[in-house]
């Protein structure tokens, strides 16, 4: 059994749109839904509150691992953060490594996120909260659609 | 959170434990073997397999000990049979994950497109 996820997206666009989309942290603030606090710098740590929808009270911290323009954007981070009064920088991080590759048609993004194996005991309980939650939320948010198109 | 326990005994799973119990190639295949047919003793799961009596016990130790198989004895013999539930939720929490991905990833596809 892999202690390991690996996702491929192509993108119908240069390999540079990507690598700013992912390495500007504005950017990557946007479609990640994080307000990070500054800049991607190798071997540096950035914190940013959540943006989406329900998170908004919690904090991310990713540790800057590589940034090797055009090819690979990596971080350590504490997957699935969740509770804000858990101190988690005592616990192994998973690396998350997003690597680019050339297409005729555009760009190969593939991102894995690997050491799961690591991750303590009750962290995968909190996995389960943290999905149960979004959809619970999402429910709410079809009922009260419904609730007012009624 | 109740029904996400293991069964009696075995306690809280340790998913470090658990990966590192189905990382390793024999393991997987007495998995494999007590999946197919359940509650086999160590003489049977030894069967078509280069593997002592004495190896197979000793991956049967690491399997249990993480919860992914459970023993129990019958006369003489031990019987081993598959704990599903470690299984299954490794996989879950994996899955979680692996959706989030597919989410964010989705995000940043219609940002770059737009």
């Amino acid at each position: 059994m892999e202690d390991r996820i690996e996702k491929r997206i192509e993108l119908t666009v240069p390999v540079a749109r990507v690598w700013r989309a992912l390495t500007d942290y504005r950017e990557f603030g946007t479609w990640f839904r994080v307000a990070l606090e500054g800049p991607f710098v190798a071997g540096q740590e950035v914190r940013g509150r959540i943006t989406y929808p329900g998170y908004e009270h919690l904090v991310m911290t990713v540790t800057v691992q590589s940034v090797q323009p055009e090819w690979l954007f990596s971080f350590t981070w504490h997957p699935y953060a969740i509770d804000p009064d858990t101190d988690y920088s005592s616990e192994p991080p998973t690396l998350v490594e997003f690597k680019l590759t050339p297409l005729p048609t555009g760009t190969m993004l593939v991102v894995t996120e690997s050491g799961f194996a690591a991750l303590p005991v009750h962290r995968r309980d909190e996995a389960f909260r943290m999905n149960t939650r979004g959809w619970s939320s999402q429910m709410e948010n079809i009922s009260q659609h419904v609730g007012q198109t009624r | 959170m109740s029904d996400r326990r293991v069964s009696a005994g075995a306690g809280r799973l340790d998913p470090a434990a658990v990966f590192a119990a189905l990382g390793d190639p024999t393991r997987l295949s007495l998995v494999g073997k007590l999946s197919a047919d359940p509650r086999l003793s160590i003489s049977r799961l030894a069967e078509g397999s280069a593997l002592t009596r004495q190896a197979v016990t000793k991956h049967l130790r690491v399997l249990e000990n993480a919860g992914v198989v459970a023993s129990e004895r019958s006369g003489r013999e031990i019987l081993y049979s598959l704990e599903p539930a470690p299984i299954a939720e490794m996989r879950a929490y994996l899955d979680g994950i692996s959706r989030q991905w597919d989410d964010a990833l989705a995000r940043l596809k219609a940002f770059v497109e737009e």
